[in-house]
């Protein structure tokens, strides 16, 4: 009896999955054990201590740009969450329309074009209308993060309201509840998984975020990811690594919770 | 009461549109049980949501009591949905799934409340208020979709294939409940389902539909007794058609000449034909075996089929060929016992078949 076909079982499967795994995971390894060093140096060990923790916790910039960074992160995950929803509405719960291909791929637009391109264009652009008006504020970092928060928000969203069962929306409109009602009652509790999933993954994306901000940031106007582009100019301490741990921990918390939302909450 | 009037329904556009209705036009009355029984794709569900509001006719009209329901939304029209799939919310309760319709009406919570209590009792349901509704079996969510829609006191009730998901004994124990609600709330009931059984037990009226069209209206005993054509006494009940020569006609009763030469009396219902060949139906069980020389008919025993409450005699009848069944109640004192491959005589109940128009 021939053996069915199992990828498991072929010559160097396990090396070349470790090797894989030691690639992805054993740099990351690396920093976080180095943001325990107690020396001066990110690469050779002299005792452990949370002196870097200490260190970043009470520097004024590394604050600041934290500030920055969650202000602009909140906002904009809000944001795109909010125009994700009703685009998703608008590209599920309507008859097929013609150009329906078109808004999809606009809609997702900022996955395809080179990040650097967007930052350029942003800079140009915001550059002219800060000469227009002389506004200098946050909110073209808010508007830049949340147009590339969009297609992230949008994709669980739009996987929910694909997947929940259209006839509980007509069963709601055959019970008197009008179009704002049947989506306030119906669509919208049975929506929230797939909300606090596209908030969430906006507000990791939008944090973790250097190009664009790079580009479009006024003076002054620091986030975490760009100060610690900035400090690697000068000297490197494990400061930065404490820094990275900090945000990978959150990251870690974001998309685990963002499972759970995902799978129990069905 | 609702007249439908000359409702066509066409799905797509240009020649490679479908039209899953074609110009129906029925008027079910106040207070009824009223069936819609057809094969899959006979345009029953579609005609059910043109009623709802889920879709909008391509021409004709609705009117419930008198009024257009045209441009009514579904939020507007005083008719409630049982759903084939129930579409119970899971994110509520099982008392807030069946308060929900008053709540959007507005209603005070107290009468709310109130109402969904007696709504509950209705159905039985009063002990399992507060669970969630992915904590009930298949049968108590049906009970629960029955009294969501029934508890904003629609003036229609449209059920579309609502125990089809049930087991068998399940199912014929909700025939009877939903009998008993139909007559306890005075409700019309506009009821959906494939299954002819289903229908001749629960109905007032019942309209065979096919292809998109109204095939026949009736009572359940005319549906079957009366089929006015080949295709209602195919698709409800089992059937012999046999082809035939009319040499008479007085009012409803024809004399016909069969294949064989024997001559029966049979009602000619709507055909309008006074002489000519046609097609007389003959149901199994209204056929008796007998002698050989003692019936209308012979052929030879090709199988004897036993289901227990009744045997079935599949029988080729001579020269003819063509295959009769015959339908006998198993009973203790039983007849002449019969053998496969004898030659076996069938005498038609008089005046049983029914002359169809094809």
């Amino acid at each position: 009896m021939a053996k069915s076909f199992d990828v498991r079982r072929q010559p160097g499967f396990t090396a070349i999955a470790m090797l894989c795994f030691v690639l992805l995971y054993l740099p990351i390894l690396l920093l976080v054990a180095y943001s325990f060093n107690a020396g001066q140096s990110i690469s050779q060990w002299e005792g452990l201590s949370l002196r870097w923790y200490a260190s970043a916790w009470q520097n004024d910039q590394i604050q600041s740009a934290t500030i920055l960074s969650v202000t602009i992160a909140v906002t904009a995950a809000f944001l795109a969450t909010s125009v994700a929803v009703l685009a998703a509405l608008a590209t599920t719960r309507v008859k097929p329309w013609r150009g329906q291909t078109v808004a999809f791929a606009m809609i997702n637009q900022p996955l395809m074009v080179p990040e650097i391109v967007t930052a350029v264009s942003l800079l140009i652009f915001f550059a002219m209308i800060k000469v227009a008006t002389g506004y200098t504020g946050l909110w073209y970092l808010i508007i830049a993060h949340t147009a590339f928060c969009i297609p992230f928000a949008y994709m669980p969203i739009r996987a929910r309201l694909q997947g929940m069962n259209l006839s509980l929306e007509q069963a709601g409109a055959d019970l008197y509840g009008t179009p704002v009602k049947v989506f306030r009652y119906i669509t919208l509790p049975q929506l929230w998984p797939g909300i606090l999933a596209g908030g969430m993954l906006s507000f990791v994306i939008s944090l973790d975020d250097v190009v664009i901000t790079e580009f479009v940031k006024s003076a002054g106007q620091d986030t975490l990811p760009t100060y610690m582009l900035g400090q690697l100019r000068r000297n490197i301490t494990p400061e930065i690594n404490a820094i990275s741990t900090a945000l990978l921990a959150i990251s870690i918390l974001m998309v685990t919770a963002m499972f759970f939302f995902s799978r129990t909450r069905k | 009461m609702i007249e439908i009037d000359t409702v066509s329904k066409l799905f797509g556009a240009g020649d490679s549109a479908f039209r899953a209705l074609d110009r129906v036009s029925v008027t079910i009355k106040e207070n009824e049980f009223f069936t819609l029984l057809g094969p899959s794709g006979c345009g029953k569900t579609t005609l059910l949501r043109l009623i709802a509001g889920f879709e909008g006719p391509t021409s004709g009209k609705i009117l419930l009591d008198g009024q257009d329901l045209a441009d009514k939304p579904p939020y507007r029209r005083p008719v409630n949905t049982v759903f084939q799939s129930y579409a119970l919310f899971p994110h509520m309760t099982v008392a807030e799934n069946v308060g929900f319709g008053l709540t959007m009406l507005g209603k005070p919570k107290s009468e709310v409340a109130a109402t969904v209590s007696e709504m509950l009792a209705l159905v039985r349901m009063t002990n399992l208020a507060d669970r969630k509704t992915s904590q009930i079996s298949g049968g108590q969510q049906q009970r629960v979709a029955l009294a969501r829609a029934l508890a904003p006191r629609p003036k229609v009730l449209l059920l579309d294939e609502p125990l089809s998901a049930l087991d068998f004994k399940l199912r014929k124990e909700m025939q009877l409940e939903l009998k008993r609600l139909q007559s306890e709330t005075g409700i019309t009931f506009v009821f959906v389902t494939h299954d002819q059984e289903e229908a001749l037990t629960m109905s007032d009226r019942i309209a065979v539909m096919s292809g998109g069209t109204i095939r026949q209206i009736g009572g359940p005993r005319e549906i079957y007794d009366q089929p006015s054509e080949r295709f209602v006494a195919d698709f409800i009940g089992d059937t012999n058609f046999l082809s035939a020569e009319m040499i008479a006609r007085t009012g409803d009763s024809a004399q016909l000449r069969l294949g064989q030469g024997a001559e029966v009396t049979a009602r000619a219902g709507q055909v309008d034909k006074t002489s000519g060949a046609v097609t007389l139906a003959i149901r199994p069980e209204h056929a008796r075996l007998v002698a050989l020389d003692a019936g209308q008919l012979t052929g030879t025993l090709d199988d004897i089929v036993y289901f227990g409450t009744d045997t079935h005699y599949h029988i080729t009848l001579d020269g003819i060929g063509t295959r009769f069944v015959l339908r006998r109640q198993n009973s203790p004192d039983e007849m002449r016992p019969v053998q496969q491959g004898e030659r076996v005589g069938i005498a038609l109940a008089s005046s049983a078949g029914q002359v169809l128009k094809d």
